[in-house]
Parts: C-alpha cells; sequence; structure tokens
C-alpha cells in the first residue's frame, strides 16, 4: 500500500488571554486523539501559554467583552452584560479570571501548564515564534521545556506543508 | 481460533452498537483490525477500565479520564494505542465515540 501523508492541522496562537487559551489546547487534544498530527506555533501574547512565568497567570478582563453575561455566575439576569462601570474597578480582571478557572476546573478542563503537557506527551510540536522572542526579550529558559523550539516564519511555513492552518 | 463478527452488530463508523456482545475475543480481534497485534496487561488496564466506565455510564471515557483513572501516563496511552487512542481504544472497548472533549 502506497505511504499516505497523515492529515496535519497547525494552530497558530497568538492570544493570550485565558480564554483564547484554549481553543487550540482543547482542539489540539481531540485531534491527537483522533491521530491526527498537530503543531502549535505560539506567537506575540500567545507565547504566554508556553512561559513560564505567564502561563498560570493567564487572565480574562470583563472589559469590552461584550459576550461576558452576569448570568455566567447563574444570576437570572438574562441579557444583562457586566456594566461598564464595574468592569474597571480594581480585582475585576482578578475576579472574571477566577471564576472562569473555577467554572473550567468544574468541568474537569485541566489548567493551561497541564495542558501543554499532555500535548507534549501525546506528541504535538510546539515552537514559539522567534521575531516576538527578540522582541520581548526572552530567553530559551523562560519557556516551557516542553516548547520544542524557537524558529522563525518561515521555517514554521515550511515544517507546516499540507497542514490545515487555524489562526487563533 | 478466528472470532466471527458477523454476528455482531456496528455502526457505520465502525464501534459496537450493544456493548453487552462484547468479549474479550472480540476485543483481540477488533485490536487487530487497529493495527495492535498483541493486547499486553497494560493495554487490558485501559480496556478494563472503559468496561468499567462504558458500562456504569453508558459513555465511552475520554482520554484524561482514561489517563487520570488508570494512572497510565499520556505519554505511554499514545505509545500502547498510537496514532488515535481515543477511537481505538472505545472501539475495542466495545463502546461508542467518546463524547467528551477533554
Amino acid at each position: 500500500m502506497a505511504e499516505q501523508k497523515n492529515r496535519h492541522i497547525a494552530f497558530i496562537c497568538s492570544k493570550g488571554d485565558l480564554d483564547m487559551a484554549y481553543p487550540a489546547l482543547i482542539m489540539g487534544w481531540a485531534a491527537l486523539g483522533n491521530g491526527v498530527d498537530v503543531t502549535i506555533f505560539f506567537t506575540f501574547w500567545g507565547l504566554d501559554l508556553v512561559t513560564k512565568k505567564r502561563v498560570d497567570k493567564l487572565e480574562i478582563s470583563p472589559i469590552g467583552r461584550t459576550s461576558f453575561k452576569m448570568s455566567l455566575m447563574g444570576l437570572p439576569t438574562g441579557n444583562l452584560g457586566i456594566p461598564g462601570i464595574l468592569s474597571i474597578l480594581p480585582g475585576m480582571t482578578a475576579f472574571s479570571s477566577w471564576f472562569l478557572k473555577w467554572k473550567m476546573k468544574k468541568l474537569g478542563v485541566p489548567p493551561v501548564r497541564e495542558y501543554i503537557e499532555m500535548l507534549h506527551d501525546a506528541g504535538a510540536k510546539m515552537y514559539g515564534c522567534k521575531m516576538t522572542v527578540d522582541m520581548f526579550g526572552l530567553k530559551k529558559e523562560d519557556f516551557l521545556p516542553q516548547l520544542d523550539d524557537v524558529v522563525t516564519a518561515s521555517d514554521f511555513i515550511d515544517m507546516t506543508d499540507g497542514a490545515q492552518i487555524i489562526f487563533i | 481460533m478466528t472470532v466471527d463478527l458477523t454476528q455482531i452488530s456496528f455502526n457505520e463508523e465502525g464501534f459496537m452498537t450493544d456493548p453487552h456482545q462484547w468479549t474479550k475475543e472480540i476485543a483481540e480481534e477488533l485490536a487487530k483490525q487497529e493495527g495492535i497485534e498483541t493486547l499486553t496487561a497494560d493495554h487490558w488496564k485501559i480496556i478494563d477500565f472503559c468496561r468499567q466506565v462504558g458500562l456504569a455510564s453508558g459513555k465511552a471515557p475520554t482520554l484524561r479520564q482514561i489517563t487520570t483513572g488508570t494512572g497510565i501516563s499520556t505519554k505511554d496511552l499514545f505509545a500502547l494505542y498510537p496514532k488515535g487512542p481515543a477511537k481505538k481504544v472505545a472501539r475495542i472497548a466495545g463502546l461508542g465515540k467518546p463524547e467528551g472533549c477533554v
């Protein structure tokens, strides 16, 4: 039988907000579970997901987040959002972040650091964006050991030949 | 001895539709179809756990439930059932496709 090229999905993670960290992790994990090759490229704020000092401190701010409704907290407030005037109060970002983490923990969703470990152990390849790393002044030792390498955009394009690419 | 799979009902994706028809011999046969020639003790540990969860809840466990429930690491799970353990394990254990995301 002729050698068939395995399906390959590449995710580009460009956001470091708590809610934007999860799409690639969840879909990447599902892909690996279904026998699909996975490559993840962390660029710009997305690097927070694999930066030792940042990975456990990802946050979500209620400011400007119109989908973040009070009903998410189990309040019978229907479509009412978190009032902007409350969102700017000190502690609201910490509260929102804590709340989202608590919600996900209840569902059995692991924290980002553990997810990165799971993906690595399941065979995902993970790379940091060289330009961002240079811009932020980061070094190899600043990253989780699961990050395979820091590569250029051109390297990423080369290694994802034929892959389906998802930008987050 | 070969197992007669024609008496067993499967859905269009190849998953058994009645987990009670499952036997260890069927599991061995399905494993061969998935490219796993021999089922070792570790393979069985995972299958047994899936059977337990599957029969109790009606749903095949997710990969994370398997690793936390059996103590088998993610790395080992993917080595035991290479290239797509989620579907492979559920299929060999005679259960449906896992429904959870994690």
